[in-house]
């Protein structure tokens, strides 16, 4: 069980690590490290040293192995990030399909280079590799979400829609 | 989500979807073929009844898997029923299935699709196998990004768990199988298969030393399969049989020797209709290349890579003369890997092209083994010097000498996936990297 005392995850947040570490064998609740750390990230936008300590409290790991975790994979941000994450495969198949016109377009448009905010703190822009979209390339996620078959208004449609 | 972005989203999943033969990619007369009700109305789950009700002991399914021939669609090829055999089933240990969902080799993409379009196929595989091998819990391990696919699973394990399909006492048989989805978060080497199982126990995933393999200390230790989820999804077509059950020879037969049945071939790059088609193992090159629309912009094909970046690169000749089977492929100097066709037309810059691979496997390397952690460094440095206009004469023995020493000395098979791009490309294209180097050297001059 999870003390829900002294947290600053949401019951829903709480919830959703119990879910994960139901999935494992009651003596492996590290399996459940990952998900936690991910939906720790989702609720407040990036871990910071705090908040990796206090999913390893939840998930009862010592805090060296949810540190470990969190530099090991791309996908968690140890710094604070835009609301939108963007990131653009330019791996071999988006590459042959003209990634460099939108990898242009979203640098000119937002006015900001890999791995950098905008001001307003909208947006966040990085190359990714292969995000097994291949078909639909170039391609790029935004969040959660592929948009795939990009060109330049495509692009344009989906900013405009991002609040 | 908005509804316009759901909507948006269904259509999408339909996109690269080109042919189907039915087995892992669904029948293309259904609408929303990732639901029970369609999946069943085409058969689904009828070889799991089958198999429950006790018609065929595992060992007859074993036996149809390596009749049927097989092989696994992950990328390294091993016969499916084979590696099945390996698990000892009745030994009272608790043992793991685990699904290989983390698709991460540049220019595949159908186990999206698998799982997008047809989860239940999945499930049923991993069901069977868990009944096969006596393992009662299954992990589909997904990589991160895939939060589209991943919501899919999770809505079909739900379906499956309501109708009794998974769970305890699965239809009355006694049989208990409980399936969790494990998402990831980003790092290709998680689909190295031990890496994978590091990574489901909460840790690094960093590749383990083998021996010993996962049929004897996998997942917390215990025997464990990893299968590809293609691997897994062919699974149900091939004991259905058409209708002849357990008859692995109708799977067999729709394939070419040592390649059985169909297979996804994922073709993009410079092709007019790119997506993933589902097609008979030894097709003709130029058949799928046909299909699939053709090198755009009614240019001339020039290479191709035929089983995802990790596979030798082969020039036009080679593959126009070469059909989509491990023998062929092989035969003519590359290999069917996961079966990603990346086709380049006559414009393409080929030291481009490697300098991209190599940043690749450099950026992936986990850094174990000294020879692969410096070596893609070295590599991807190297290529990029050369392709930057400021290569030496001295470069490329130096690149050949650096991808031999890596090739074979490494824990995992990243290292050799590394190498092999590199000795390829400059086997069939070394005059591209010395034009670079030469008009280097004569920038310098003036
Ligand atoms: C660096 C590396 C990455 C791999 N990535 C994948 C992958 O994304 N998906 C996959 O199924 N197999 C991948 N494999 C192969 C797996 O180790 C393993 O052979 C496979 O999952 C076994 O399933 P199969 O026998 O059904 O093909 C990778 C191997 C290596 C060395
Ligand atoms: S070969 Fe490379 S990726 Fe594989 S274990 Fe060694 S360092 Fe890690
Ligand atoms: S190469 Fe871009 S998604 Fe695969």
């Amino acid at each position: 069980m999870i003390d829900r005392a002294e947290t600053t995850l949401s019951e829903d947040a709480l919830a959703g690590i119990q879910g994960e570490l139901d999935k494992y064998p009651p003596d492996r609740r590290q399996s459940a490290l990952m998900a936690a750390l991910r939906i720790a990230q989702d609720e407040h936008g990036w871990l910071s040293s705090e908040l990796i300590e206090h999913v390893a409290d939840i998930v009862r790991v010592p805090a060296v192995r949810a540190y470990e975790v969190a530099t090991f994979y791309s996908m968690y941000d140890l710094d604070p990030v835009g609301r939108h994450k963007i990131e653009v495969c330019t791996n071999i198949s988006c590459m042959l399909r003209g990634c460099d016109r939108v990898v242009d377009h979203l640098k000119k448009r937002l006015g900001i280079g890999f791995n950098q905010t905008t001001a307003d703190g909208k947006f966040t822009l990085r190359e990714v590799e292969c995000l097994a979209a291949c078909a639909g390339a170039p391609m790029m996620l935004v969040g959660h979400d592929y948009y795939e078959d990009l060109d330049e208004d495509k692009i344009d449609r989906i900013l405009e829609g991002l609040e | 989500m908005t509804a316009q972005r759901h909507k948006d989203l269904i259509a999408g999943r339909f996109s690269s979807l080109k042919v189907s033969h039915g087995v892992c990619l669904p029948d293309s007369s259904l609408e929303q073929p990732w639901t029970l009700e369609s999946y069943r109305s085409v058969g689904g789950y009828r070889a799991l009844e089958q198999v429950l009700e006790g018609k065929v002991d595992p060992a007859g399914i074993i036996d149809t898997l390596k009749i049927s021939n097989i092989r696994g669609r992950g990328g390294a090829g091993f016969p499916v029923g084979v590696k099945w055999s390996f698990m000892p089933r009745q030994s009272d240990v608790q043992k793991y299935v685990v699904c290989n969902s983390d698709e991460g080799e540049p220019g595949t993409c159908k186990d999206r699709d698998i799982m997008r379009l047809n989860p239940h196929a999945l499930i049923e595989g991993m069901a069977i196998g868990g009944y096969v091998m006596g393992a009662t819990v299954g992990y589909n391990y997904i990589r991160g990004e895939f939060h589209e696919p991943y919501d899919v699973m999770e809505e079909a394990i739900r379906e499956a768990r309501e109708a009794g399909l998974l769970g305890r006492n699965i239809l009355g048989s006694g049989f208990d199988f409980e399936l969790h989805n494990h998402l990831g978060a980003g790092a290709y080497i998680c689909g190295e298969e031990t890496a994978l199982l590091n990574s489901l126990e909460g840790k690094k995933g960093e590749p383990r030393f083998k021996p010993p393999f996962p049929a004897a200390f996998g997942l917390y230790g215990k025997p464990t399969t990893i299968n590809n989820t293609e691997s897994f999804a062919s699974v149900p077509a091939i004991i259905r049989g058409d209708g002849n059950w357990m008859d692995g020879q109708w799977f067999r037969g729709l394939g070419v020797e040592n390649s059985g049945g169909v297979k996804i071939f994922s073709v993009t790059g410079h092709v007019d209709r790119p997506g993933n088609y589902e097609v008979r193992m030894g097709m003709p090159f130029r058949e799928l290349l046909e299909m699939a629309g053709g090198v755009w912009k009614g240019r001339r094909l020039k290479a191709v890579i035929p089983g995802g970046s990790s596979v030798p690169v082969m020039p036009a000749e080679n593959i126009l003369a070469a059909n989509m089977d491990y023998s062929s492929l092989q035969e003519h100097g590359s290999a069917l890997g996961a079966g990603s066709v990346i086709v380049m037309d006559e414009t393409t810059d080929m030291v481009e092209v490697l300098e991209r691979i190599a940043k690749f496997y450099y950026e992936e390397s986990c850094g174990q083994c000294t020879p692969c952690r410096e070596g893609t460094g070295w590599l991807y440095r190297i290529i990029r010097r050369i392709n930057d206009g400021r290569g030496t004469p001295g470069d490329l023995d130096t690149l050949l000498d650096v991808a031999n020493r890596i090739e074979g000395r490494t824990i995992c098979a990243l290292g050799d996936a590394a190498a092999w791009p590199v000795q390829s490309f400059l086997k069939h294209f070394r005059g591209e990297f010395e034009d670079k180097i030469n008009r280097a050297a004569h920038s310098d001059v003036a």
